[in-house]
């Protein structure tokens, strides 16, 4: 029967050190959360690779320049691919659109749950009902398969309709948390207060809910954002992307379509996936940490010396 | 017809046969729960009335029909004798939603934890005292912070929500409904989720906001003690009924109603000797769902003749200005 | 072998880790316990009576641990009993009655086979006598033994806790805590339930310990009041002695802050301020900032306990000499 002590409301009080703000407080929260840090560093790291592309990478990405198949040397730190290009230019490169790609389906996506999520909860009756079935039939449908169909059938093959396969397959899960979410926020008596204050609907939607929804909106778009990244590699691996394109996953594409691992050359592939890897785990970790933050109750305590 | 008084003299609140059921029980039933029915009661200026019942007697239900979150079911809410169902415009709304705001239970939920606490209370000042300038509105909301006591207010102002105390926090509340300047004060259990020390400190705000401003209260709560302590008139309610009525000395020295008889000796009192044993031992839950008719506290009252089965007791004067709805009671 | 005092708390301290560093939710508080004694705690909000409570029936989890101190039930040290030893000790000898049976009580599962896995938790009872038993201690809190087929929703709020009670007495311990255990019912169910516990501590002969924020519910069944202010007993004696002459200036504040339904109607003031942060608690007389009888030393020196008439007091004005 052993109960866990302190779950009122007067303890929580107690251990509340006065804050400035929110936003002050979220940063200070995630300063001081070991994986936000490392999570944070590592997007540091590749925003600033991006950034500075044509910087850090010693050759045009595309050019075909050199001898194939080159192993890692001072000269080409990753070797030197089938036609001849050299690797690390290339990874250095893909940067750019495997980072963008993630951020802008990840923001996309969480717009459309934003969306549907508080519209469904807010709208309630016959609207909640129709909104939670679209929800629902989208978070059942297979992803890979669908995901798949609708990039083999798309006229193009081009970021975008990267992008938009990715929103289409990825919105409905953060739809589902945001609801119940708005729900539970719906029967807070600040909303009902605003309401007898005489705020049109509107104004409560934009400015007493959603602001009250911040920590669980980032949590979804970071969320979103690991499977942008992941599904991107996967659409482009399997050819489904523009193979033209310098990504990550246009590199792995190229790295099996030529064998590379049979002609001695892992470093092609390895590269690019473990950036994959990378950009995904930063964008978990500060997941996690966001969790913890939302939610007192997953933190590590750490007990600080007398 | 012409109405015979002036505006001036009409009550603030006068509700007529009030009344609101939900419909319960999912899809396909027919049942409805009678959260209030025929409430017929009055709130004049420069007064506190309480509303004294127990969770499902239908107090907080008739607080938000008041302040127009529900609908009635049946029956009016008449302010100045203009009846609320007739407002339409935005224009009219908001000078409702002024003259009649509501102060709510949660000391921790009532505000919103995103916003300095500011926040309310200019959002109120902007909706409705639009004539006022950004720095008049400052002003205003430091003069307003002093009046409930929190000073100093430009300090209080700047804080977050959880940096105050609960009994702040309920000033707080208050102050946003000060803010609209309002005729009557809607205050659902205000104090019951404050710690004992601190109530008397808001159950004095109310008084003191009362005597200096003439704002009325229609005060809900559980606490028949904390009612007797700042109003004027008591509302005994029971199942969605009112039970009795009437100034609350009076009600409190010859109750009328078996459950006001009940009530009475339930409370614990520790300045009072050892009282006898409450009167019943059945403890059921009032019967809201689809009642029927009859006296809905027949089943726990000790007086309960057959005619209590039959017949809906309706409220009758009993003493000066002193109802009750029994048809035992004399 | 049978000690006088059912219960002996000597100097405990909890505390609870935090990012803050350590917390004291509670602070060196003793008290004893005869047989068939009850005592109320009496407190508001962050004073530290769940926590005692807890501590006292071995129910604290990280990051709250016992730091120091010791509680004695029977004269057996309860602090280092192992879970093993404690298996034996609870519920047969002492038993706790939680705030909210709607909380406690398990949904899904019908009161009398929550009975059954309580005695079975704790002893070898054979099948038929375990539904004898159920029997006669549901009859004990006059509640219908048909009602060990129902399930806690079907049961009005009242008889819920009437069934967590007992549960607590299916032992017959000599010692039960309970934990506000009237808060979740109205006034007049609230009545009714502190006067059958009342009935049942005579018949029965247990101890009892009963937290409450609510001085005035407690005040006609309880031998002795303990009232506790951030984590320390302010004042401790006998209840009639309590409410006829406060000694504390928080006790007098607290009593003052209940309006009467009988008497004349009068002003109260309550208690300016608010409790304090256990984080932080005030330096020397954790009560200093709202006591209207400060004086200068009470802001640095921490009262020690001084005893009045038979009261413990935690407060200078009562200093030897004063």
């Amino acid at each position: 029967m052993a109960v866990p002590i302190i779950a009122g409301q007067d303890v929580v009080e107690a251990l509340a050190e006065p804050r400035a703000g929110v936003l002050r407080h979220v940063v200070s929260s995630l300063a001081s959360n070991r994986k936000a840090v490392t999570g944070a560093a590592l997007l540091g790291v590749f925003t600033i690779v991006a950034i500075f592309a044509p910087l850090i990478a010693p050759y045009d990405p595309h050019a075909l320049l050199f001898d194939p198949i080159l192993h890692p040397s001072a000269q080409h730190l990753l070797g030197t691919t089938q036609n001849g290009q050299d690797t690390f230019s290339q990874l250095v490169w893909s940067t750019r659109e495997s980072l963008a790609l993630a951020v802008i389906a990840g923001v996309m996506a969480t717009t459309v749950s934003v969306l549907v999520g508080v519209t469904a909860a807010y709208l309630g009756g016959l609207w909640d009902h129709v909104l939670n079935l679209f929800t629902d039939v989208f978070l059942v449908i297979p992803t890979l398969p669908l995901m798949i169909v609708i990039a083999a059938y798309a006229s193009n093959r081009g970021v975008a309709v990267l992008i938009a396969v990715i929103v289409v397959t990825g919105w409905s899960y953060g739809a589902r948390q945001l609801r119940s979410q708005a729900l539970a926020l719906r029967n807070r008596e600040f909303l009902e207060a605003a309401r007898v204050r005489g705020e049109r609907s509107l104004y409560i939607i934009a400015f007493e809910v959603l602001p009250n929804m911040t920590s669980l909106i980032v949590a979804i778009f970071l969320g979103a954002a690991v499977y942008a990244v992941l599904a991107a590699a996967v659409l482009q691996f399997i050819g489904l992307g523009d193979s033209s394109d310098l990504s990550w996953g246009t590199m792995l594409y190229w790295a099996e379509h030529n064998g590379a691992l049979l002609a001695g050359s892992p470093q092609w592939v390895l590269a690019p996936g473990l950036c994959i890897a990378l950009l995904g785990g930063a964008f978990a970790l500060m997941n996690y940490a966001f969790d913890e933050i939302a939610n007192p109750a997953l933190r590590p305590v750490r007990k600080k010396a007398r | 017809m012409p109405q015979p008084q002036a505006a001036a003299a009409e009550p603030i609140i006068r509700t007529v046969g009030l009344t609101r059921h939900f419909h319960v029980g999912g899809q396909f039933s027919r049942r409805s729960l009678h959260a209030v029915d025929d409430v017929d009661l009055v709130i004049g200026a420069n007064e506190i009335v309480a509303l004294v019942g127990e969770s499902g007697s239908g107090k907080s239900t008739i607080a938000r029909l008041l302040a127009r979150v529900y609908k009635p079911t049946r029956g009016q809410v008449l302010y100045r004798g203009r009846k609320v169902a007739e407002i339409r415009t935005r224009k009219a709304r908001l000078d409702y939603a002024a003259r009649v705001p509501m102060v709510f239970q949660d000391p921790y939920g009532s505000l919103s934890p995103v916003y300095r606490v500011a926040h309310g209370v200019m959002r109120a000042l902007k909706l409705h005292r639009p004539e006022l300038s950004a720095a008049a509105r400052e002003q205003e909301a430091e003069r307003i912070l002093k009046s409930v006591g929190l000073t100093p207010p430009r300090e209080f102002l700047d804080k977050y929500p959880y940096e105050l105390s609960g009994g702040q926090r309920q000033r707080i509340g208050f102050a946003q409904a000060l803010a609209c300047r309002p005729e009557l004060i809607l205050a659902d259990e205000p104090v019951s989720m404050l710690d004992v020390s601190v109530r008397i400190g808001v159950l004095n705000l109310m008084n003191d906001l009362r005597r200096n401003q003439g704002i009325s209260f229609l005060y809900i709560t559980h606490d028949i003690a904390s009612a007797r302590y700042v109003a004027d008139r008591l509302i005994v309610m029971y199942a969605g009924r009112i039970a009795e009525s009437g100034p609350t000395e009076d009600v409190l020295a010859h109750p009328k109603h078996p459950y006001t008889q009940l009530l009475l000796s339930a409370v614990p009192d520790p300045r009072a000797p050892v009282s006898l044993p409450a009167s019943s031992e059945v403890a059921e839950p009032p019967r809201v769902i689809d009642p029927g008719e009859g006296c809905r506290f027949r089943w726990r009252c000790p007086y309960a003749i057959e005619r209590c089965s039959v017949e809906t007791p309706q409220l009758r004067v009993l003493r000066p200005a002193h109802e009750a709805a029994c048809h035992v009671a004399e | 072998m049978i000690a006088t005092k059912v219960l002996e708390v000597n100097d405990l301290v909890v505390e609870y880790a935090s990012e803050a560093g350590p917390v004291r939710a509670v602070d060196r508080v003793s008290f004893d316990l005869a047989r068939g004694e009850f005592l109320g705690i009496v407190g508001e909000s962050g004073c530290g009576k769940s926590t005692l409570l807890f501590a006292i029936a071995r129910l604290l989890s990280r990051p709250a641990e016992i730091v120091s101190g010791d509680v004695r039930f029977d004269g057996t040290d309860m602090v280092s009993l192992d879970d093993d030893e404690l298996r034996h000790v609870r519920w047969r000898r002492y038993s706790v009655v939680m705030q909210s049976a709607m909380n406690a009580l398990n949904p899904v599962m019908t009161v009398g086979s929550q009975l059954r896995d309580a005695i079975q938790a704790h002893d070898d009872m054979p099948g038929r006598k375990i539904q004898a038993r159920s029997e006669e201690v549901m009859r004990l809190v006059g509640i219908d033994p048909i009602h060990l087929k129902s399930y806690p929703h079907q049961l009005s709020g009242g008889m819920r806790q009437r069934a967590m009670i007992a549960m607590a007495l299916v032992f017959t311990p000599d010692l039960v805590i309970m934990d506000e255990p009237t808060s979740a019912l109205d006034v007049v169910a609230q009545r009714s339930l502190m006067l059958q516990i009342k009935e049942l501590q005579r018949k029965i002969g247990f101890a009892a310990i009963f937290v409450t924020h609510d001085m005035s519910l407690v005040s006609h069944f309880s031998d002795r009041l303990a009232v506790m202010y951030a984590g320390q007993v302010m004042e401790i004696g006998p209840t009639n002695t309590l409410f006829a002459s406060p000694k504390h200036p928080y006790s007098t504040g607290l009593l003052g802050s209940f309006p009467s339904i009988r008497g004349a109607r009068q002003p109260l003031q309550g208690i300016p301020g608010a409790p304090p942060d256990l984080a932080r608690p005030p330096a020397g007389c954790r009560f200093h900032p709202r006591c209207p009888h400060v004086m200068a030393h009470c802001r640095t020196i921490e009262p020690p306990v001084y005893v009045r008439e038979g009261v413990d007091i935690r407060c200078h004005l009562y200093s030897d000499g004063a």
